[in-house]
């Protein structure tokens, strides 16, 4: 516990764990958090024992969907998510990557028309491990290696 | 699926019974429907330009009764101004009834007919994609070979960047083929397409030499090796020329063989062999237009 005490407990909420610290901003950023009323924490380059450094995102009065939590599959697939309710964990998420990814990542091709024209990203899951996306609008299909988020 | 206003962007948005149908509809196209088409308007809007497919969607789209409008040199399109494409599908389908875009960006024409509420066909984007061009050549392989199934299908020349053989593969794969690749191992098949071949359990040959397998082929899709697809000239230089077919490859096939060759060539088919029984390629751009009539007055709900 005493490593947490850097960003306090929440009542109501969602809070996001063992994300790779690289990418905490990033999974912030994607959830798209700027509505919400609750406090927002953000931690990150925590110790862990589970992965080297890891982040937190701390969300409360918001109680995330599991449609939500999986638009960070692509980033933080192993991320653990906490649905609190009066100081309690509720229920456990897990993070699903979803059949399609839309806006999060960037077509590896240049010739691309999203790379060309501003065009909102869509990609289909070819496979999950490892894995394989395919461009809603090129067509190509790019592996875990090429994957670049926006 | 219903066809009426129903965009053609990628041959994989079809199945094997869409195929058939669109087969089915280009046949009763060979007729002469002169006012089928008549009051609409196709607007043409080639980015890039292409004389054959350009001039057979006009063809197609007069035959039928039907009006053209477009451009095919971008210096005379907003483009130059920096219009995005969105824009103008947008604008585009206030004139028209259907469009056709061609574009070297690969994606624009699904992007266009996101944008447009009429229906968009594509005529080729880029690397991509160009389904028209696909669906003329299983029309035409059905024409000359009676059927579509089980068929034994060579393609030689460039089968990387190729997309007309990469189509062409996706489609024929509803059918029970046997595919022999013929090219060098630089420019042969790429990987995501074998093993797609792989997970449908169909047969596939990999051979550089044409006349070790010739024997067995129906048909035999031969391709330009196009300088415009290869990001490196040196490799160009080095493949260029790599296959020339002429009579020596008669000794060695079935007698029932038919050649097939999107257009342009250069000299991957010497025109000795123009005049056998062997040379489809030219009734095979013919094909494009009963094919292209289909298409247009399918997605203008004039025929079913």
């Amino acid at each position: 516990m005493k490593k947490e005490v850097s960003i306090s407990a929440i009542k109501e909420g969602t809070v996001i764990d063992h994300i790779p610290s690289n990418v905490t901003l990033k999974v912030a950023e994607i959830l798209n958090l700027d509505d919400v009323a609750g406090i927002i924490s953000i931690a990150t380059n925590l110790p862990s024992k589970k992965m080297a450094k890891k982040g937190i995102v701390k969300i409360g009065d918001k109680l995330l969907t599991q449609d939500e939590v999986n638009k960070i599959a692509v980033i933080a697939p192993d991320a653990t998510v906490n649905i609190i309710e009066n100081y309690n964990v509720k229920r456990k998420l897990k993070v699903l990557l979803p059949d399609i990814i839309e806006k999060i990542v960037k077509c590896s091709n240049p010739n691309c028309i999203t790379n060309n024209e501003k065009a909102e990203t869509r990609f289909y899951v070819l496979n999950k491990t490892p894995l394989k996306l395919k461009c809603h609008y090129c067509e190509r299909a790019m592996n875990k290696e090429d994957i670049v988020l926006l | 699926m219903a066809f009426k206003n129903r965009d053609v962007i990628s041959i994989n948005d079809f199945s094997k019974e869409d195929l058939l149908h669109i087969l089915k509809a280009a046949k009763s196209m060979e007729k002469s429907r002169p006012n089928l088409l008549k009051g609409k308007i196709l607007a043409t809007l080639f980015f890039e330009p292409s004389t054959r497919t350009r001039l057979s969607f006009i063809y197609a789209m007069e035959s039928l009764g039907g009006k053209v409008l477009g451009f095919d040199d971008t210096k005379q399109s907003s483009l130059q101004k920096g219009e995005s494409l969105w824009d103008t599908a947008k604008i585009v389908e206030k004139y028209s009834d259907i469009m056709v875009i061609r574009h070297p960006v690969e994606g624009s024409a699904r992007l266009m007919a996101e944008s447009s509420s009429k229906p968009v066909i594509n005529a080729g984007d880029g690397a991509n994609q160009h389904p028209t061009q696909t669906l003329l050549d299983l029309y035409t392989i059905q024409k000359v070979k009676g059927t579509l199934n089980n068929l034994n299908i060579g393609m030689v020349g460039d089968l990387k960047y190729g997309r007309t053989v990469h189509s062409l593969t996706n489609a024929l794969s509803h059918f029970n083929p046997t595919f022999y690749f013929i090219a060098p191992e630089a420019l042969q098949m790429p990987q995501n397409y074998l093993e797609e071949l792989r997970q449908k359990n169909i047969k596939f040959v990999k051979e550089e030499n044409l006349m070790k397998v010739s024997n067995k082929l129906d048909i035999l899709y031969v391709t330009r090796i196009q300088k415009e697809r290869f990001p490196d000239p040196v490799e160009y230089e080095k493949y260029k020329g790599y296959y020339k077919l002429d009579e020596s490859l008669l000794k060695n096939i079935k007698n029932d063989l038919k050649i097939m060759h999107p257009l342009p060539r250069v000299d991957e088919i010497n025109k000795k062999l123009d005049s056998t029984k062997h040379a489809v390629y030219f009734e095979q751009a013919a094909n494009g237009i009963p094919v292209r009539k289909a298409l247009l007055a399918l997605a203008l709900g004039k025929i079913k």
